[in-house]
C-alpha cells in the first residue's frame, strides 16, 4: 500500500503538496530496492530545478541513483537530518526520510504525475 | 572463438536462499544470493557473531599424481610442494607477460594431490590453463567445481558453532590449514580460510550433501547469533579487510607487484614458471603504480572506476570503494602514481565531477581484534 495523499512519479519519487510548496522523497519501493542506504546528497536552498532534472543522489551499500524532480520549483529546503541519519530513507521514507522542499513553479505539471493507484499498478508490474 | 552464452547455474542451495526471502542475482554464470535480510546486517553479524555463506559456484580444481607439486610450481607464482600436506597458501596464476589471470587458494591434501580454489568467473580460464601447464608433467586435472558445494562459516562464534558439529579438534586447524572430516556426518574438507577478515571455516563437501551441511549449520548457529550473508556483504567484508577482488584490484593488465603482492611470488624457487622473467623484470625495474587504501576525508563514497587527482591532475582510479559498515566512512582502494602511494599523502577522488579530498593509508581498513 502506498500512501493515498501524495503523487508519484515513474522514477519512484513521492511528492506532498502543501499550498505552493511541494516536499519530495522517494517511495519505500525505492528504497527497499536500493537497500541500506548509506549516503544522500542534496542541493542547497535557492537552487532552480526543472521538472525531471537530477536534484541529487542517494547511495545505497552498493549502487549509487540520481534523483530527480517530480515538478519545477525553487528548493526552499533539504533535509539536513539525512547527513547523519541516512538509514531514515529506509525507515520512514514518507516521514523523516523526506528529502527535498520545493517551492512549485509550474503546479499544473502536478496533473503529469501518477494518482496512487496508478503507481501501486506500477510497482505490481515491477 | 565464441562461445554460445550459457544459461546460468543454480547454487545447490537456490531453494534455500528463495525461502530465506534473498534477493537472487546472476554472478558469474551462477544464480547467487547477493543479500537477505540486507548487507548492513549481515555485514555486523559476520563482525560480531557469524554468517554463513553459499560460495558453491567457486572452481574446485583437483590436480593429482607424483608430478603435481612440481607441475603447480611450474604452473602458478607460488611454491606448492613447499606445502605440508594439510596446509594451504594464497597464490596467482599469471599469464607469460606477468598479468594476474586468476587469485587463487592451493590447498594440499596428500602428497601428490593439490586441490585450487579459483574465482567462479575465472574457472574454467584456469581449469584450461592448468591443463595446457601440466603437459609433460605425470600429473592430471580433475575439474571437481560442479560436484563440489562450497559453504563458509565466518566471524567470531564460528568454531563455537561448528565444533558440536564435527569429530575434528578444530582449534588444531591453524589458518590456511586443511583437514579431513565429517561435519554433521557428511564428509567434509574444512579448512580454516576465508575472505572476510575474520576466523572462520571453508567447508567443502559433496555437490548432493550441500543442503544438508547448510542445514545443519543453519540450525546450531541460531542461538550463536549465525544470518545467512549474500555476495554483496562478502564484498563490504573484504574490502574492509584490504583483500583484493579479481576483476577489482587483480586481472589481466595488473601484476602482483603493482597490487602490493609480490610476497606471494616465489622468484627464490627452482625452476621456471608462467611469467616468471616478465616479473623478475618487474621486481628489478619497480613499478609506476601501486594499489592503495584510501579514506575520504570529506563527504562522499568513492566507487569503482572514479578518478584519483593529486595537486596536479589525474594519478589513478578507485578499483572498490564503499562506505565501511564498521568504520563508518567512506573506503576505497585504487592504483595510485608510486610517488603518492605513501600513506599520509593527500590526494581526491572526483565524484560527480567534484574533488573530494582522500587521505592514501595503509591496509587493512579492519582488523579484528586479537
Amino acid at each position: 500500500m502506498v500512501p493515498g495523499d501524495l503523487r508519484y512519479t515513474k522514477e519512484h519519487e513521492w511528492v506532498r503538496v502543501d499550498g505552493d510548496e511541494a516536499t519530495v522523497g522517494i517511495t519505500q519501493y525505492a528504497a527497499d530496492q536500493l537497500g541500506d542506504i548509506v549516503f544522500v546528497e542534496l542541493p542547497g536552498a535557492g537552487r532552480a530545478l526543472d521538472q525531471f532534472a537530477t536534484f541529487g543522489v542517494v547511495e545505497s551499500v552498493k549502487a549509487v541513483s540520481d534523483l530527480f524532480a517530480p515538478v519545477s520549483g525553487e528548493v526552499t529546503g533539504a533535509n539536513d537530518a539525512l547527513a547523519g541519519q541516512p538509514e531514515l530513507v529506509n525507515s520512514d521514507p514518507y516521514g523523516g526520510g523526506w528529502m527535498v522542499k520545493l517551492r512549485l513553479s509550474e503546479p499544473a505539471q502536478l496533473d503529469q504525475l501518477l494518482d496512487p493507484a496508478a503507481y501501486e499498478q506500477l510497482v505490481a508490474e515491477g | 572463438m565464441t562461445e554460445e552464452p550459457t544459461p546460468s547455474l543454480p547454487t545447490p542451495l537456490l531453494d534455500r536462499h528463495r525461502a530465506l526471502g534473498a534477493k537472487i542475482v546472476e554472478f558469474a554464470g551462477w544464480q547467487m544470493p547477493i543479500q537477505y535480510a540486507g548487507i548492513l546486517e549481515e555485514h555486523r553479524a559476520v563482525r560480531s557473531a557469524a554468517g554463513l555463506f553459499d560460495l558453491s559456484h567457486m572452481g574446485e580444481l583437483v590436480v593429482e599424481g607424483p608430478e603435481a607439486g612440481a607441475a603447480l610450481a611450474g604452473a602458478l607464482v607460488t611454491d606448492p610442494p613447499s606445502l605440508a600436506v594439510g596446509r594451504a597458501h594464497y597464490s596467482m596464476i599469471c599469464a607469460p607477460d606477468g598479468g594476474i589471470v586468476d587469485d587463487l587458494i592451493v590447498y594440499r591434501l596428500a602428497d601428490d594431490r593439490y586441490m585450487v580454489v579459483a574465482n567462479a568467473s575465472n574457472a574454467r580460464t584456469v581449469s584450461d590453463a592448468l591443463v595446457e601447464r601440466l603437459v609433460g608433467f605425470r600429473a592430471v586435472l580433475d575439474d571437481r567445481s560442479l560436484a563440489t558445494g562450497l559453504v563458509a562459516i565466518q566471524g567470531p562464534r564460528s568454531l563455537d558453532i561448528l565444533a558440536p558439529l564435527t569429530g575434528l579438534d578444530l582449534d588444531s586447524i591453524r589458518y590456511y590449514a586443511i583437514a579431513d572430516g565429517e561435519v554433521a556426518g557428511i564428509p567434509a574438507h574444512v579448512a580454516r580460510t576465508g575472505y572476510t577478515g575474520e576466523d572462520g571455516f571453508e567447508l567443502f563437501v559433496d555437490v548432493d550433501r550441500t543442503g544438508q551441511t547448510w542445514d545443519a549449520l543453519m540450525e546450531a548457529g541460531r542461538s550463536h547469533g549465525l544470518v545467512p550473508v549474500g555476495l554483496g556483504a562478502r564484498d563490504t567484508l573484504r574490502l574492509e579487510a584490504g583483500m583484493p577482488l579479481y576483476g577489482n584490484e587483480l586481472g589481466r593488465d595488473t601484476n602482483p607487484y603493482e597490487a602490493g603482492l609480490g610476497r606471494v611470488v616465489k622468484l627464490a624457487k627452482h625452476g621456471d614458471f608462467v611469467g616468471r622473467a616478465a616479473l623478475e623484470k618487474v621486481e628489478r625495474e619497480g613499478v609506476t603504480r601501486r594499489l592503495v587504501g584510501l579514506v575520504l576525508r570529506e563527504r562522499g563514497i568513492a566507487r569503482h572506476g572514479y578518478p584519483v587527482l593529486n595537486a596536479e591532475g589525474p594519478t589513478g582510479v578507485v578499483t572498490s570503494g564503499t562506505m565501511s559498515p564498521t568504520r563508518g566512512d567512506a573506503i576505497a582502494m585504487a592504483y595510485v602514481a608510486a610517488a603518492d602511494a605513501g600513506p599520509g599523502t593527500m590526494l581526491a577522488v572526483e565524484i560527480r565531477g567534484a574533488r573530494v579530498a582522500a587521505e592514501v593509508v595503509p591496509l587493512p581498513f579492519y582488523k579484528r581484534p586479537s
